[in-house]
């Protein structure tokens, strides 16, 4: 009986619900979400140390045996994302601790937190299609209120596009799912990619691949699909925007990387190609967005966008170097980006503003900060010896050795434009003289030491975590070599799954 | 039976798509719902359709595919809470911003201070 396949999406769960039956008792509430994501992290590494020991687990719910039930299945890539969610979970806890309002509180913050990361394990963990479905509108459901938590203008603008491009996702995933369905008779992901296999000279598998492709592009928020992330992030709280930085984006490239390895891989010369294509033209747009942008978050959101470019640049070019790198690119780009939001917070919590025109001088007041700032940043932009340089390193590498000199060339140029705009950030907000003060400007509250350590502590915990891949990064390699083998080699997930000797019973 | 229900589902598609392609909130809504019904409409056609055929073993000559209602149940049960979400977003976001433009903007009407 392999119970911790199933903890990482019961601890949120339940800690959801025990902060809902405290709706009133704010320190309960703060309670609960950090000891609920700390219980998070800790499953997410003693799955990830037993996925890495014996194998893929699978966990039949209901002890209905594959296919006819539910599975639930840790391979490596799933268990790494399980973490990662940990990690990110456990960092935002602590951080919106000290920048969540009262106000927020009230209307279900932590609840709804603890239901988006309940959703992102689900989605990381199950091993059914349609199961996969429910588990992205529970994310969805919970992002929708978090980003309009608060209510102001802008939020309720972004909300808007965020809200009605992602429900069209949806539906276009349910419909690929209903065809899928039509053609192979079964949900389960290790059976269809079973089935597909004898389903020869069909047309509609590619039309399937395309649809998937498209749904989880939107998700991914990949080129052209990409324009409700730049609207919407920048204008939650800052500790939902770091949420989402993370983890949501990546949950559809985990689908992507999930759906094209295991079951459209017959055909890579027609659907990893347009992904291939796909890729450069999302960095390309998404760091060219960024360099118009004036605003800290904005600058950022477009980031996310175009570091999306180099993980689906790694599943496009499949080769077992190129999965090592997207595996590792996204390991890197969930701690890195988060973090800079949470520095973003920060800033602005200082100085009341994320226009970069309305900051500056804070090199001079707070010179750790700063350096906190830089490590992310230039790690982002794949200055060595941070991680993003292994990571861009490890993915330019196999579009060498592929002969992709194309999207290779894009990808060097999109590393220098990514620099050019954190050194914009970096001169605009830490370095210049800061701006005259307007009269009609609100005072900023001063900050407490308690709120300052709260704000701190993650930060400073993330950029160790990046630090930590770019110093010693062989024990990340080593698993991102190994999970990028299981992704691979389907019939090893296969056999987990429809195998009648691993049938755990529950 | 399958051309009637083919051409039921491709005017809900076809209506929905002009719809989301709108710029107001309210029509781009009621889209979406039309969309969903129609994806509804699709994953219960992908049992195969049979007439007089229960979902249950046994209890006929012939059985229908129990599967794909499961489905639809559940993306009934979650489309409805999504339209229930979007519905109550636009409201607030009307009031709020003035006007039911999805880019909070309205591009006709004469903007005054």
């Amino acid at each position: 009986m392999s119970t911790e396949v199933a903890l990482p999406i019961l601890i949120p769960l339940l800690s959801g619900v025990v902060s809902l039956l405290f709706w009133r008792q704010r320190l309960v509430q703060r309670f609960v979400a950090v000891a609920g994501t700390g219980s998070l992290l800790v499953s997410g590494l003693w799955l990830l140390s037993s996925v890495s020991e014996h194998g893929i687990l699978v966990m039949q719910m209901g002890n209905w045996q594959a296919p006819f039930g539910i599975s639930l299945v840790a391979d490596l890539l799933g268990a790494i994302m399980v973490v990662m969610t940990g990690i990110i979970g456990f960092a935002v806890a602590l951080y919106s601790l000290a920048t969540t309002g009262r106000g927020h509180e009230a209307f279900g913050y932590f609840p709804l937190m603890h239901l988006l990361l309940a959703g992102v394990a689900g989605a990381f963990l199950t091993g059914d299609i349609f199961n996969l479905y429910v588990w992205f509108e529970v994310m969805l459901v919970a992002s929708f209120a978090l980003l309009i938590l608060g209510g102001e203008k802008a939020q309720m603008e972004g909300a808007i596009k965020y809200v009605t491009l992602n429900l069209l996702s949806s539906v276009i995933f349910l419909s690929a799912v209903g065809l899928l369905y039509g053609l192979v008779g079964t949900l389960n992901m290790a059976d269809i990619a079973q089935r597909l296999g004898q389903v020869e000279g069909n047309g509609m598998v590619d039309v399937l691949a395309v649809m998937f492709m498209v749904a989880f592009g939107i998700k991914a928020a990949a080129f052209p699909l990409f324009f409700w992330l730049p609207a919407s992030y920048h204008t939650p709280p800052v500790a939902v925007s770091a949420l989402f930085a993370g983890l949501l984006t990546k949950v559809g490239v985990y689908a992507l990387f999930r759906v094209f390895t295991l079951i459209f891989n017959q055909n890579p010369d027609y659907t990893h190609e347009i992904l291939l294509w796909g890729a450069g033209v999302t960095m390309l747009s998404g760091v060219l967005g960024a360099t118009a942008q004036f605003e800290f978050r904005r600058i950022l959101s477009f980031h996310i966008v175009s570091q999306i470019g180099y993980m689906i640049l790694g599943l496009a070019l499949f080769t077992p170097l190129a999965i090592i790198g997207g595996v590792f690119y996204i390991v890197h780009h969930i701690i890195v980006k988060t973090n800079l939001f949470l520095v973003s917070g920060f800033v602005n919590r200082l100085c009341g503003s994320y226009e970069l025109k309305r900051l500056g001088g804070l090199y001079r007041s707070h010179p750790w900060l700063a350096v906190l700032f830089l490590i992310p940043a230039l790690s982002l932009a794949g200055v060595p010896p941070l991680s993003g340089f292994f990571a861009k390193f490890i993915v330019i590498r196999a579009g060498i050795e592929t002969e992709a000199y194309g999207v290779t060339f894009i990808a060097l140029l999109v590393g220098l434009l990514t620099l050019y705009s954190m050194i914009k950030i970096w001169a605009e907000v830490f370095w210049k003289a800061p701006p005259e003060t307007r009269k009609d400007e609100p005072e900023v509250a001063p900050i407490g030491q308690r709120e300052l350590w709260q704000m701190y502590l993650p930060i400073v915990g993330l950029a160790l975590c990046t630090l930590f891949i770019g110093l010693y990064g062989q024990p990340i390699y080593a698993l991102a070599e190994a999970s990028a083998e299981q992704l691979l080699d389907p019939t090893r997930y296969i056999e987990a799954v429809m195998g009648r000797s691993t049938g755990v019973t529950p | 039976m399958e051309a009637l229900f083919a051409a039921a589902l491709g005017m809900l598609t076809f209506c929905g798509v002009y719809l989301l392609l709108r710029a107001r909130t309210f029509p781009v809504i009621l889209g979406l719902t039309l969309i969903s019904h129609a994806v509804n409409l699709f994953l219960f056609g992908m049992g195969r359709l049979a007439l007089e055929a229960p979902p249950i073993i046994g209890e006929g000559s012939r059985q229908a595919d129990p599967l794909p209602q499961a489905l639809v149940l559940t993306a009934i049960v979650i489309g409805f809470a999504m339209t229930a979400f979007v519905v109550v977003l636009s409201l607030r976001a009307a009031v709020e911003l003035r006007n039911d433009h999805v880019d909070g903007v309205d591009p006709d009407e004469d903007w005054r201070p």
